[in-house]
C-alpha cells in the first residue's frame, strides 16, 4: 500500500476560516483521488469549503535540532512582542 | 394502490436496500479511505430513503410512518430494482453495481427536479447534490479499476457482464411509471435512457471495458414486488429487531 498509495497531507479551509489548516493525512494513488478521499474522511460534517492535498514527501519540515537557532533568539527581544499596546475593542481576532 | 405512492416507495426502497448492503461493508473496505467513502454513500442513501418513505406514508394516510414502511414490509411489498439486491461479492461487484445505479440515479434525480410535484422537487434537489458526488466517485473507480491491472480489468469486465441484465429494469416503464409521466411527475423514459447509455459508453470506453448490448434481455419484477431470494435475507437481517420486539425504540 505504501508503494502504490503514497501518503498525502490534507489542509482544509473551514466555512468561516481565513486560512487552510492541516487536519490530518491519508493514503491515495494520486492527487485526484486524494481530494476525493479527503472529502470522505475529513469533511463529513460540513467542515470545509476548500481542500488542499500535498504529497507528504513534498513537505520540508524544520528539524527539531534547529529549534534553538530558529526560535530562541526572538525570546530575549521583548520589543519584538507587541504586548504593551492596548487593543481597541473593535479589533478582533488578533 | 395509488400510483404516486408506489412510485415514492420505488425511490425509497432503491435507496434503502442499497444503503443496507453498503452498511454490511463497514469495516471491510479495501482501504480505510474507501471504507469511509462507502459508509458516507450508505448514509447519504439512508437520508434519502427517509424523505421518500415519509412522503409515501403521508400520502397513504394509514398511520404508517417511515419506520413501519422500512421495518414491517415483506419482500413482496418492496419495490426496489433487483440490481440493488445483488450480493456485494468482490469489490469489483460493489463498484460496478454502484456505478450502474448512480448513473441512473443521477439522471433520474435531475429529471425529478423538474417534477410537477413540489415535494418531489425538494427531495430530488437535495438528493442530487449527494448523487452527483456518488456518480463522480463510482465512475472514477470504474475507470481506475477497468484500466488498471490485468486482474482488476478482468474482474471489472466480469462484474459488468454479470450485472448487466439487471441494469435495464430502471427503464422498463410499467403502468405506474406511465401514470407518473402522464402527470408530469416523472421524466419520460426515452431521453433518460439515452443520457444514461451515453454516460455509460463514455466511462466504459475510458475504462477499456466492453459494454454489453443495451438491447440484451433484461431482468424485471422488482418494481412490482417480485424479487430474487436475496431480498428475503437482506430483510430478515434488517427487520429482525422490529419483528422480534415489536415497537422496540431507543
Amino acid at each position: 500500500m505504501s508503494k502504490e498509495w503514497p501518503l498525502w497531507e490534507v489542509f482544509i479551509r473551514s466555512q468561516h476560516g481565513l486560512a487552510h489548516k492541516h487536519v490530518g493525512s491519508l493514503h491515495a494513488p494520486d492527487a485526484e483521488m486524494a481530494v476525493n478521499n479527503a472529502r470522505d474522511v475529513y469533511t463529513r460534517r460540513n467542515e470545509g469549503v476548500s481542500i488542499w492535498v500535498v504529497r507528504a514527501a513534498d513537505i520540508v519540515a524544520s528539524s527539531p535540532a534547529d529549534k534553538s537557532s530558529l526560535f530562541e533568539p526572538a525570546n530575549s527581544k521583548v520589543y519584538r512582542h507587541p504586548t504593551f499596546f492596548p487593543m481597541p475593542e473593535e479589533v478582533k481576532n488578533l | 394502490m395509488d400510483a404516486k405512492i408506489d412510485y415514492l416507495l420505488r425511490q425509497g426502497d432503491n435507496a434503502l436496500i442499497l444503503s443496507q448492503q453498503l452498511c454490511q461493508l463497514c469495516g471491510k473496505g479495501p482501504a480505510l479511505e474507501e471504507d469511509m467513502a462507502l459508509s458516507n454513500v450508505a448514509l447519504d442513501l439512508l437520508g434519502q430513503t427517509r424523505m421518500w418513505l415519509s412522503y409515501a406514508a403521508e400520502l397513504e394516510g394509514q398511520g404508517r410512518d417511515e419506520d413501519r414502511l422500512a421495518f414491517l414490509r415483506d419482500s413482496g411489498e418492496y419495490r426496489n430494482c433487483i440490481l440493488l439486491e445483488q450480493p456485494n461479492g468482490s469489490y469489483a461487484d460493489v463498484v460496478m453495481r454502484q456505478f450502474l445505479f448512480d448513473a441512473w440515479h443521477y439522471f433520474l434525480m435531475d429529471g425529478l427536479t423538474r417534477s410537477s410535484d413540489p415535494r418531489i422537487v425538494e427531495i430530488a434537489a437535495k438528493s442530487l447534490k449527494e448523487v452527483t458526488y456518488h456518480l463522480r466517485r463510482s465512475g472514477d473507480l470504474v475507470v481506475r479499476l477497468g484500466d488498471g491491472t490485468a486482474t482488476s480489468h478482468a474482474m471489472m469486465q466480469t462484474a459488468l457482464d454479470d450485472l448487466w441484465m439487471y441494469s435495464g429494469e430502471m427503464f422498463l416503464y410499467d403502468a405506474v411509471d406511465e401514470a407518473m409521466v402522464a402527470q408530469g411527475v416523472a421524466p419520460a423514459v426515452g431521453p433518460l435512457r439515452e443520457a444514461y447509455l451515453s454516460h455509460l459508453a463514455e466511462i466504459f470506453a475510458e475504462a477499456t471495458l466492453t459494454m454489453p448490448s443495451p438491447d440484451a434481455w433484461m431482468q424485471r419484477g422488482g418494481k412490482q414486488g417480485r424479487h430474487s431470494e436475496r431480498l428475503g435475507f437482506i430483510l430478515a437481517e434488517m427487520q429482525f429487531l422490529q419483528r422480534a420486539y415489536p415497537g422496540a425504540a431507543w
